[in-house]
C-alpha cells in the first residue's frame, strides 16, 4: 500500500480526495443547518453546463465550471431568499437544465464523447494534474478561510436569519458569500469525487458528526475528521478493490455514519443509567 | 425623555390586505409598553414593522430619533422572537445561540474580546440557565428555549428590548425567571416594548398598555383590567392547545 504512494499521480489523487473531504463538510454544515442539504447536489448539476462549455470552447473545464456554478448558486440563493413556494419548481428547472446543458454542449464539442463527462460526474482523482491540484488547493483554502473564519456570522444567518437582520449583520452579503463558496466547493470536488457525489461529502460527515456532538463547533470539527477518515478509507479501499474512488469514498462516509448511528445509543445508555432521571427530563405539561 | 421608537401614520398590508392602518405610537426612554390585542389584530406586525422586518406601505418610523432606513445602530436594540429560528438542522449549544446576540456590538469580522465572552456568560446566568450553557438548545423545554432567546438579546446590552409574545406557553418557572430578568433590565434604565396575549407575572413591571384592534390603536394608557372569567383570581390562563406548545411529529422542535 505504501509503495502505491510513491508514484506522483497516486500522491496527487490522495491529496485531491483528502482536500475535498476536508473542505466539503465545513461548507455543508451551513446547508444542513438551513435544512437545505440537497442544494449542493443542485449546484453540482448546474456546474455540468460549465464543464460542457469548457469542452466546447477548448477552455479548462474547471474555470468555466466555476463561473457557471457561481452564477447558478447566486440564482439559487435569490430563489431561496424570496421564499416563494414556486421556488421549488424554479430550482428543479435550473438543476435539470444544468445537467442537460452539460450533456448537450459536450455533444456539440468536436472529438469529445460523453465519456469525458463521466470523469466530471463521478470524479477521476488519478488523472489530477499538478496544475489541477494547485487550483484545487487555492480554492480549498479560500473556502476554509470563509467557513471557519466567518463561523460566528454564518452560524447566525443560518440559525436565525431574521434575528441576524435585526442585529444589523450584512445578511445579504453573507448569503451570497455562502452561495459562492458552495459553488467553489463543488468545483474543488469535481475532479476528486465528481459533481454527482460532491453533495454527499457536504452532508454525510455532518450527519454523522451531529449524532455525537452537542454543539455547532463540535459538529464542525467532528465532520472534518469524519471527512478525512472516509476520504482515506475510501481512497485505499477503491485501489484495493479497483472501484470508482468517488463512489467508494461516499460509501465509506455512509458506512461511518451507520456505525456512529448504531453505536451512539449504546454510548448514551452507558453514560446515563436508565434509573436516574435528571430534572431536565421532567415534563413541562402534565395532562390531567 | 427621548423618543426611542416613533411610528407616524404607519400602515402595513400583506398582499393588498391592510393589517395596520394609520397607526401612531411613540415609546419614550424608560417606558415598559405592552402591546395587547386579539390574535390577528396586527400587534406582532407592529413590532415587526418597527424592526424593519416588514415594509411600511405608508407612514414613517424613527428609531432613537433616526429614520429607520438610515438607522445603523442595531446594537441598541435587542429582539426576542416568538421562537427559535428555523436553522435547527445542526445542534447548537445554549452558549452558541446566546453568543450570536453579541455579534451586533462586536462588529463584523472583529475577533471576540474578553468582555464579549463575559457578557454571554452573564446573560445566560441572568435567565437562570448557567448550568445548561453547554447543552444543546433542542434538549431544553419550550420555556427554557424562550429564556435562551431573551439571554441572546440581553447579551448585546441593548437599550431597547422588543419581545414578541415572550410568555406564551411558557411554564411558571420560566415566566418568573423571565420577569426577574426584565425587572433588572428596566431597573438599569432599559426600555421595553413587548407583545403579549396575557401579562401574568409581568403585570407589575408594565408602565403602559397599548391595545391594537383591527389595525388601529384602540387604547393607550394604563393596563386594562381583565374582564369576565379572565378577572377571576383562580383563572389559570394557559393555552395548551396553542400551536407552539405542541411537539412536532418528529418530537420537540
Amino acid at each position: 500500500m505504501i509503495d502505491l504512494l510513491s508514484s506522483p499521480f497516486m500522491q496527487r489523487a490522495l491529496i485531491g480526495v483528502l482536500l475535498t473531504a476536508l473542505v466539503a463538510p465545513t461548507l455543508g454544515i451551513y446547508l444542513v443547518q438551513r435544512r437545505m442539504s440537497l442544494i449542493g447536489d443542485g449546484i453540482g448539476h448546474i456546474a455540468l453546463t460549465g464543464v460542457g462549455l469548457g469542452l466546447l470552447t477548448g477552455n479548462q473545464p474547471v474555470y468555466t465550471a466555476i463561473a457557471v456554478a457561481i452564477a447558478g448558486a447566486i440564482a439559487v440563493e435569490m430563489v431561496r431568499s424570496r421564499g416563494r413556494t414556486s421556488g421549488d419548481m424554479a430550482l428543479a428547472i435550473m438543476f435539470y437544465g444544468g445537467i442537460s446543458g452539460g450533456v448537450f454542449l459536450t455533444g456539440l464539442a468536436k472529438g469529445k464523447s460523453n465519456a469525458n463527462l463521466m470523469t466530471y460526474l463521478f470524479g477521476s482523482p488519478l488523472t489530477i494534474t499538478e496544475q489541477d491540484l494547485i487550483v484545487m488547493g487555492i480554492l480549498g483554502v479560500i473556502v476554509l478561510a470563509v467557513t471557519l473564519g466567518l463561523r460566528p456570522w454564518l452560524f447566525a444567518i443560518c440559525q436565525d436569519e431574521e434575528y441576524a437582520r435585526v442585529s444589523g449583520l450584512p445578511v445579504r452579503l453573507l448569503n451570497l458569500l455562502l452561495a459562492v463558496m458552495a459553488a467553489v466547493t463543488v468545483t474543488v470536488a469535481m475532479r476528486a469525487v465528481g459533481l454527482l457525489l460532491v453533495s454527499a461529502l457536504m452532508v454525510v460527515p455532518v450527519a454523522a458528526a451531529q449524532l455525537l456532538s452537542r454543539g455547532f463547533g463540535m459538529t464542525m470539527a467532528l465532520s472534518m475528521l469524519f471527512g478525512l477518515v472516509s476520504g482515506t478509507a475510501g481512497f485505499f479501499g477503491s485501489i484495493q478493490l479497483d472501484t470508482g474512488t468517488g463512489a467508494t469514498v461516499v460509501l465509506a462516509a455512509i458506512a461511518l455514519f451507520t456505525l456512529v448511528a448504531l453505536v451512539t445509543p449504546l454510548l448514551r445508555r452507558v453514560r446515563r443509567p436508565r434509573h436516574t432521571t435528571s430534572s431536565s427530563d421532567a415534563p413541562e405539561w402534565v395532562l390531567e | 425623555m427621548t423618543s426611542v421608537l416613533r411610528i407616524e401614520h404607519g400602515a402595513v398590508a400583506y398582499g393588498g390586505r391592510p393589517v395596520l392602518r394609520d397607526l401612531n405610537l411613540t415609546v419614550s426612554s424608560g417606558e415598559v409598553v405592552a402591546i395587547l390585542g386579539a390574535n390577528g389584530s396586527g400587534k406582532s406586525t407592529l413590532i415587526r414593522a418597527a424592526l424593519g422586518l416588514v415594509p411600511l406601505a405608508s407612514g414613517r418610523i424613527e428609531l432613537f430619533g433616526v429614520a429607520q432606513k438610515r438607522f445603523r445602530d442595531w446594537k441598541r436594540i435587542g429582539y426576542v422572537p416568538q421562537r427559535l429560528g428555523a436553522g435547527s438542522g445542526v445542534p447548537a449549544t445554549v452558549r452558541e445561540v446566546v453568543a450570536a446576540g453579541r455579534l451586533a456590538s462586536r462588529g463584523f469580522l472583529r475577533p471576540p474580546r474578553r468582555n464579549d465572552s463575559s457578557a454571554v456568560t452573564e446573560a445566560i446566568a441572568s435567565v437562570g440557565l448557567a448550568d445548561r450553557s453547554r447543552d444543546p438548545v433542542s434538549s431544553l423545554s419550550g420555556g427554557q428555549q424562550q429564556r435562551v432567546l431573551i439571554a441572546r438579546a440581553l447579551a448585546g446590552a441593548p437599550e431597547l428590548l422588543i419581545l414578541d409574545e415572550p410568555t406564551a406557553g411558557v411554564d411558571s418557572t420560566s415566566q418568573e425567571a423571565f420577569a426577574g430578568a426584565l425587572r433588572k433590565f428596566v431597573h438599569n434604565g432599559g426600555t421595553v416594548l413587548l407583545v403579549a396575549h396575557e401579562l401574568g407575572p409581568l403585570q407589575p413591571v408594565i408602565t403602559r398598555a397599548v391595545v391594537v384592534h383591527d389595525g388601529v390603536i384602540a387604547h393607550d394608557g394604563p393596563v386594562p383590567r381583565p374582564a369576565g372569567h379572565h378577572a377571576d383570581p383562580a383563572h389559570d390562563h394557559v393555552h395548551p392547545h396553542a400551536p407552539h406548545d405542541e411537539p412536532g411529529i418528529w418530537g420537540t422542535r
